[in-house]
């Protein structure tokens, strides 16, 4: 636990006292872990995804951190997790909670929606909960969108700071570096505000036997979707889902020489 | 069908990936182009917008608020202008992805990123799970936002069109969201999206310097674009925009040779569709080497500079 107080609760409290409260609500998905690789359904309806490990997507956890850290710093004084999906999502709430997460909110769907569905469930819960900044990760590892931080920020008409890898905390805006294709942005935002983790933002903590314990007593409200208002029709349908098509693996050459022969003469591309 | 390309502009020219966006839509209907940029400079990226093949007509706005292409009025700059346009469209770049998502909100559509392929003008297939599976998916929204994977589509030629510019109305510049400053390495080497040739390093490098004293003299020998793994952007040996791989730069250039790169699922995800991929590695079982059409087991510091030297 890097610089983590011996009693967070009560050094919490301390920055706090004559000071606002600083909310910061972070969205987790539950996800088929990082290292295993997924195969498409033999009849091309899916991916197989039964008796898969499933955590934390790996770009949340980097969100849970950085909020985490924010709050350790006294820029933050509360860290709500949510997440949206099926029962089972409440194991990744609990995670974030033995991260450090405070408590926890569980959204139940059947199925896991798309982005515009979440970005509109999370609107709604922006709305209960009313927090200063919501970190996301960038993207999810299943399906790749790389859009909710963007679409509840556009929903809510609040500014983003995308693919961030620092942010700084001061004087009611957020300031974030964000990676682009050229190298590196840094923008100014105004809380309430929608941050989205890049890779490099932080490494994430593990969690601690006793602090999973602790997890387990920390508050862990349930809703259901409809009880929200929202509409999660899908969009998109899925007509099939493929194989990439393989690449064989061609030949291994003994030497330099027949590297340059082979690139000069079979491949033409020097 | 008419549709709306948002397009990147860099000192007068389109950037390469919004090229390949503009042949992607040209599959779908007529292609509009909205060029943006502050007042001074937006005429010269408009004008070179003009000249691509298949463009019918560029929309121009210029303004201190679109200067560095921030999400935020950007997105409400393509909601003002999404009318009737049944695609808008643009590359799967860093602002592509940061302002098509807020804008598709917006307009109540659930975006399709990462377009590979274009079925009909309602399906469409993306990569998942870091490319290991590709869906087709067909989209019930009135009007489908997109970004197009810029590897998957020949880009439009950048001359030989010529369409007629009009004004577009800019958003004034808001307060919520300010641009601060830029760390964009300027380098003589083709940016690596495009390069014909890349020359890529991993964990095998051991340091930042290696990349200087071996991979460089490299590169140079074939005008090569330099690229890394995660593991050498996250170890510090080069800056994050080197990164080829699923959450770095997607690429596929005619020859790809991998250096010292074990070939991660990640790594792989962003370089498989290179015509010819060379792999470097002392590794004999480095998984780079299912997918290198010539692989060569050796010391890379023996290797490479031989290599060079024979070139």
């Amino acid at each position: 636990m890097q610089g983590r107080p011996q009693d967070p609760a009560s050094h919490r409290r301390q920055r706090v006292s004559g000071k606002k409260t600083m909310k910061i609500l972070v969205p987790v998905k539950r996800v088929v872990d990082y290292n295993i690789k997924v195969r498409p359904k033999a009849d091309g309806t899916g991916v197989e995804t039964a008796g898969l490990k499933m955590s934390m997507n790996p770009f949340d956890e980097i969100a849970v951190e950085e909020a985490l850290r924010l709050r350790e710093k006294g820029a933050a004084t509360e860290v709500v997790a949510v997440s949206i999906g099926v029962q089972q999502a409440q194991d990744t709430l609990r995670t974030a909670m033995a991260m450090g997460a405070d408590r926890a909110i569980l959204v139940l769907t059947e199925e896991s929606p798309e982005p515009l569905a979440v970005a509109k469930i999370l609107k709604a819960i922006v709305e209960r909960e009313t927090p200063d900044l919501v970190i996301l990760g960038k993207q999810a590892i299943d399906d790749d969108m790389n859009a909710t931080g963007q679409m509840l920020a556009g929903l809510l008409g609040w500014p983003q700071g995308t693919f961030a890898s620092k942010v700084e905390l001061a004087d009611g805006r957020a300031e974030v570096a964000r990676e682009v294709d050229g190298g590196t942005e840094v923008v100014s935002i105004a809380l309430p505000a929608i941050v989205t983790a890049d890779l490099r933002l932080n490494e994430p903590r593990y969690a601690s036997l006793p602090n999973i314990m602790k997890a387990k007593k920390k508050p862990l409200e349930t809703l259901q979707a409809s009880d929200l208002g929202v509409d999660t029709t899908r969009r998109l349908t899925v007509v099939s889902v493929a194989e990439p098509p393989a690449r064989k693996a061609g030949v291994k050459v003994g030497s330099v020489e027949e590297l340059v022969e082979k690139l000069r003469n079979e491949a033409k591309v020097i | 069908m008419t549709v709306l390309v948002f397009v990147e502009t860099e000192a007068g020219h389109v950037r390469q990936a919004s090229r390949s966006a503009i042949a992607a839509a040209s599959k779908l209907g007529e292609v509009h182009a909205l060029v943006v940029g502050d007042a001074a400079s937006v005429g010269a990226g408009a004008e070179a917008a003009a000249k691509i093949p298949g463009v019918t007509k560029v929309l121009k706005a210029g303004s201190d608020a679109l200067a560095h292409t921030l999400a935020e009025p950007l997105a409400d700059l393509l909601v003002s202008l999404a009318g009737d346009y049944s695609h808008i469209v643009a590359a799967a770049s860093s602002v592509g992805k940061n302002v098509l998502p807020r804008a598709a909100a917006l307009l109540d559509v659930q975006p399709i990123p990462d377009v590979l392929d274009i079925v009909d003008a309602d399906t469409f297939v993306r990569p998942i799970y870091a490319g290991n599976a590709l869906a087709t998916v067909k989209s019930a929204d009135a009007k489908k936002v997109l970004t197009i994977r810029a590897t998957s589509f020949d880009p439009a030629p950048a001359e030989g069109g010529s369409a007629s510019i009009e004004d577009a109305a800019a958003p004034a510049a808001g307060d919520t969201s300010r641009f601060v400053s830029a760390e964009t390495p300027t380098s003589d080497r083709p940016e690596l999206e495009s390069a014909r040739v890349i020359v890529s390093g991993g964990r095998g490098l051991q340091n930042g310097e290696n990349f200087k004293t071996v991979l460089e003299p490299l590169a140079d020998k074939l005008g090569a674009a330099i690229g890394a793994s995660r593991v050498a952007v996250d170890s510090g040996y080069v800056p994050n925009d080197y990164q080829v791989g699923q959450t770095g730069k997607i690429v596929a250039p005619e020859l790809y040779i991998a250096v010292g790169i074990s070939g991660a699922i990640q790594h792989l995800a962003g370089m498989k569709d290179s015509k010819v991929i060379v792999a470097i590695n002392k590794d004999e079982d480095a998984p780079i080497f299912q997918v290198a059409d010539y692989g060569l087991v050796g010391d890379l510091f023996d290797v490479v500079p031989k290599l060079a030297a024979a070139l």
